[in-house]
């Protein structure tokens, strides 16, 4: 499937000022920061979630611990595709019990992988809560899902794809949004 | 998240009838997708949805324990309905053909069957007479693909690498079908492969499959990386040949000395070990031993074959 044409919508920087208004943003509702831990999805959310850790790291003084989701073998959609998708690690090295979780994702779309990342979650342990940031937040929702952080609100086509590359895997920070030959559901 | 449609690899298979229809990548593709599982194992509640839209069947016309066990733990860790088969408790014993009773189970609406069977090709027959995948369990003394998967998992994981790494085969290898699906695999992932063992177990010319044939046991242990001993059938000592149980330990049993002679080679063992032939029973239990790791990646092993063959959409 061809990429017709792409736009930018955030550069690095603009998503590095992202970065940091997020993690005031996770913090706020905490008096102290003892329960909060992030974990980041795989594999764009991880690297997201990174940044933004080191944020709060840097602005807060304090260490939340990290962990790394891969929703594959939760998700109820991936005999509809041509191919099994490669599965990655998930590695969570701390106790779910009582931690106040953020769950971080690169796109929220049909939220059919925040669904599954629940699932997971709940293979763990018992969080004393959970909420989800994405980076952007692009619309067509097939299930009763929303964000409590986002990026950016960006309202798309079914054909437009909407990337966001992140330095580890792509060699840039961008947020783009491609148009499609076709439509591209996940 | 968006699951990649394209990518530089894609798992071609349908089955798993042997290791001698997977190019060096797919196996490694295997035994990558085998890390994630081997956590999922480790998980508190070790449990994921997977399969849970299967159906698998266990046909198993042989006695198993092992090999049976891990693959219904791996199925029921995975969520898939699964149903087992012994011919000796059915309609096998009233006459009915291997045919037959495969095409009346898979009229009962499976998706995934997993076979034993004592004669060579079963595996490969079923696969033409069903639209089922097969995962072949073990076919007379032709193939073990699983078996052979999670002995290089589990080398892989001791030592960090494959290629390169010098592995000596030790014991029954004429009738092993454990033997054949590991010197594919090995050799394709760039392996060094010795076989050691009598020579009335050794088959003929089986150095055209690229490995070297030793009857030196002492010489094997101190050339190789990993020693992998297999399991001798004590029945083969009533068809001659070889002369005692305790004969064969001296000669090619591992031996406590030989581990302070030759410090730097790892045990393996597919099992059930027979304490004192094979392997003294100290060599077993030592630390340099991965004989119970094996097990354990067994499990993720399978589970990832079955994740792979359970596959999406075939194009």
């Amino acid at each position: 499937m061809s990429d017709l044409k792409s736009q930018i919508l955030l550069t690095g920087e603009d998503l590095d000022r992202t970065y940091m208004r997020l993690a005031h943003q996770f913090v706020e509702p905490f008096d102290k920061l003892d329960t909060l831990a992030i974990i980041g999805m795989q594999t764009r959310g991880v690297d997201i979630a990174r940044r933004i850790n080191s944020y709060i790291a840097s602005f807060f003084s304090v260490d939340i611990p990290m962990g790394v989701l891969d929703t594959t073998f939760y998700r109820d959609d991936f005999r509809t595709r041509m191919r099994m998708p490669t599965v990655q690690i998930t590695d969570i090295p701390f106790d779910l019990f009582g931690k106040d979780l953020v769950l971080v994702d690169d796109v929220l779309y049909t939220g059919r992988t925040v669904r599954s990342a629940m699932d997971a979650l709940m293979s763990f342990g018992r969080p004393a809560s959970v909420r989800f940031c994405c980076m952007v937040d692009r619309g067509h929702r097939e299930l009763p899902v929303a964000a409590d952080y986002v990026g950016l609100y960006v309202p798309t086509h079914l054909n437009e794809e909407i990337r966001v590359e992140t330095m580890e895997q792509d060699g840039r920070n961008a947020v783009l949004v491609v148009k499609k030959e076709k439509e591209l559901r996940t | 998240m968006t699951i990649p449609e394209e990518g530089s690899y894609h798992f071609p298979h349908r089955h798993l009838l042997g290791l001698k229809d997977y190019s060096a990548e797919d196996i490694l593709h295997v035994l990558d997708q085998a890390e994630s599982f081997l956590e999922i194992l480790n998980r508190p509640i070790p449990k994921v949805p997977t399969l849970r839209d299967k159906t698998i069947v266990n046909l198993f016309y042989e006695n198993s324990t092992r090999t049976r066990i891990s693959f219904e733990m791996a199925q029921k860790r995975m969520g898939a309905d699964v149903v087992n088969f012994s011919s000796s408790s059915s309609s096998v014993q009233k006459g009915e053909t291997l045919k037959d009773t495969i095409r009346n189970i898979e009229s009962m609406k499976i998706d995934m069957v997993v076979v034993r069977h004592p004669s060579p090709g079963a595996a490969h027959f079923i696969a033409r007479c069903v639209d089922a995948a097969i995962l072949n369990a073990g076919d007379g003394a032709h193939e073990h693909p699983t078996q052979a998967l999670l002995d290089m998992f589990s080398i892989r994981q001791r030592t960090g690498k494959l290629k390169g790494l010098k592995i000596v085969i030790i014991g029954d290898i004429t009738h092993s079908r454990v033997v054949r699906s590991n010197i594919i695999g090995l050799t394709r992932l760039g392996a060094e492969v010795t076989l050691c063992g009598p020579r009335t177990m050794m088959p003929l010319f089986v150095e055209e499959l690229g490995v070297t044939v030793s009857h030196d046991l002492e010489a094997c242990l101190e050339w190789c990386d990993v020693a992998m001993a297999l399991r001798i059938q004590l029945e083969r000592q009533e068809g001659g040949l070889f002369p005692s149980q305790r004969e064969y330990h001296e000669q090619f049993g591992i031996k406590k000395r030989h581990l302070k002679e030759f410090p730097q080679f790892t045990i393996m063992h597919p099992g059930p070990i027979n304490r004192g032939v094979e392997l003294e029973s100290e060599v077993a239990d030592h630390p340099r031993s991965i004989i119970l790791n094996q097990v354990t990646n067994g499990l993720a092993v399978r589970m990832a074959a079955l994740y792979l063959l359970s596959g999406g959409k075939r194009g």
